[in-house]
């Protein structure tokens, strides 16, 4: 290859040849980093429309703890418990990233793959536990009602959440059925209806007296969201409009929509830049077996992929401390 | 590439200690929430600076060690580090008031 370039001797051409690289960077590296420094522009911009979005909801906004305390194949509360793990995952595996290049500039082969190898396994796992988080946020954890004002509200028994099935006895009493698409006259189908009626969970409250309802509202002395007297409760729950389970674009079991929006949009934004850094690695990962850095000599490609990887566990730490900490 | 043959195994791994022990940190702030910490601080809680903090901290260390900017040239450093400092700290800060102005202007018109 050099063999093939002219050597300007003038040094005009900098990133032609000779050896005066423009902050002693490689052209690759330096747009690497360029490009680094413009996606993390974009994550800012998502990130703080969630801080406009929070804002403005002070006193509403869901409280992350509560939301976010399920760990695969443990039953029970543990909040944040999952979210720490993936960070860890993610971390060790910027670390292994960081003994690769490490190693690739000692020009070892077979360590610098074998740590990409464990980079890739690393990103593999974080990837997957973010697909289980979503399920599992989808899927909804104890089931809340809506008002016709949009306020969403929760049930409690002694100070703690309750799912609707704890309270709510027998199947569907009003004889709806999941409308399919071969029933229709139009061949059309219709979304997941609930589990129980408005009225079966109305009914349920008034049962109950143990039973509690707690609104969005935060009490800002505790920072705890308020539970209703039993008369308050039902006077808030003859407004109820519909039953929620779960959590998608439009409703949101959890307290406000918005929030559930923007957990589908800033973590799969990360999660597809995690998925995008996956591809990449094992490209590399195929190079670095057939010998392609080797033959060239040096191993900055993975220099280069490395930092985007580094990025991307940088770009977690923000949304882990903003989405789930704050 | 001024480090280019030498190896930073050592360093790596300690970087990684502090990282980890410093989310290990924060978890458990976020777990037990002390009242102290939650329910008081200057604009927002004690507990929200600690985590920012905490953040950035971490935040310096892997871009520092682990993307090596410790090793670029000083104004290669600063292309980058400044202009996203100075972006995003624009960004944040409007839009956060304007959030709170949202906040004081529509929250009265909420019926609880």
């Amino acid at each position: 290859m050099e063999a093939n370039i002219a050597v300007p001797t003038d040094k005009k051409e900098t990133w032609g040849g000779g050896n005066a690289r423009p902050f002693g960077a490689s052209y690759g590296k330096m747009m690497m980093w360029f490009f680094i420094l413009s996606d993390a522009l974009t994550f800012s911009g998502f990130l703080a429309a969630y801080g406009l979005t929070r804002f403005k909801f002070i006193d509403s906004w869901p409280i992350a703890d509560e939301v976010f305390t399920h760990v695969p194949f443990v039953h029970g509360d543990f909040p944040m418990i999952y979210v720490a793990i993936m960070t860890f995952i993610l971390i060790f595996s910027s670390v292994t990233m960081v003994l690769a290049v490490d190693a690739g500039h000692q020009m070892k082969k077979n360590k610098v793959a074998w740590y990409m190898f464990a980079t890739i396994i690393g990103g593999i796992i974080f990837v997957g536990s973010q697909a289980w988080e979503w399920g599992t946020f989808i899927k909804g954890s104890y089931g809340a009602v809506k008002t016709t004002e949009g306020k969403v509200l929760q049930f409690v028994k002694d100070g703690k959440q309750i799912a609707l099935a704890d309270f709510v006895v027998g199947p569907r009493t009003d004889v709806r059925e999941q409308h399919t698409r071969k029933n229709g006259l139009w061949f059309q189908s219709e979304g997941t209806i609930a589990t129980y009626s408005v009225d079966q969970v109305v009914n349920a409250y008034k049962a109950n007296p143990a039973i509690q309802v707690r609104t969005e509202l935060i009490d800002l002395e505790k920072k705890q969201k308020t539970i209703l007297s039993r008369e308050e409760g039902a006077a808030q729950l003859a407004k109820t409009k519909m039953v929620v389970e779960g959590a998608n674009l439009k409703v949101n079991e959890y307290g406000n929509t918005i929030f559930a929006d923007f957990f589908f949009f800033i973590t799969g934004f990360h999660g597809f830049h995690v998925l995008s850094g996956i591809i990449i690695n094992i490209i590399i990962f195929f190079n670095v077996i057939l010998g392609t850095y080797e033959k060239r000599g040096h191993y900055e490609m993975v220099e280069k992929v490395g930092l985007y990887w580094h990025f991307v566990d940088l770009v977690w730490v923000f949304v882990f401390t903003f989405f789930y900490l704050v | 590439m001024a480090h280019a043959h030498e190896s930073n195994t050592k360093r790596i791994w300690v970087v990684f200690g502090i990282l980890s022990f410093i989310t290990i940190v924060e978890v458990y702030l976020g777990i037990i929430k002390p009242e102290a910490l939650h329910l008081h601080g200057p604009g927002t809680s004690w507990l929200n600076w600690i985590f920012i903090i905490l953040t950035l901290a971490k935040a310096y260390g892997i871009a520092w060690v682990f993307m090596h900017l410790e090793g670029e040239k000083k104004w290669f450093r600063r292309s980058i580090v400044w202009t996203a400092v100075f972006l995003v700290t624009y960004l944040v800060t409007l839009l956060l008031i304007e959030g709170g102005y949202l906040f004081d202007t529509l929250a009265p018109l909420v019926n609880w």
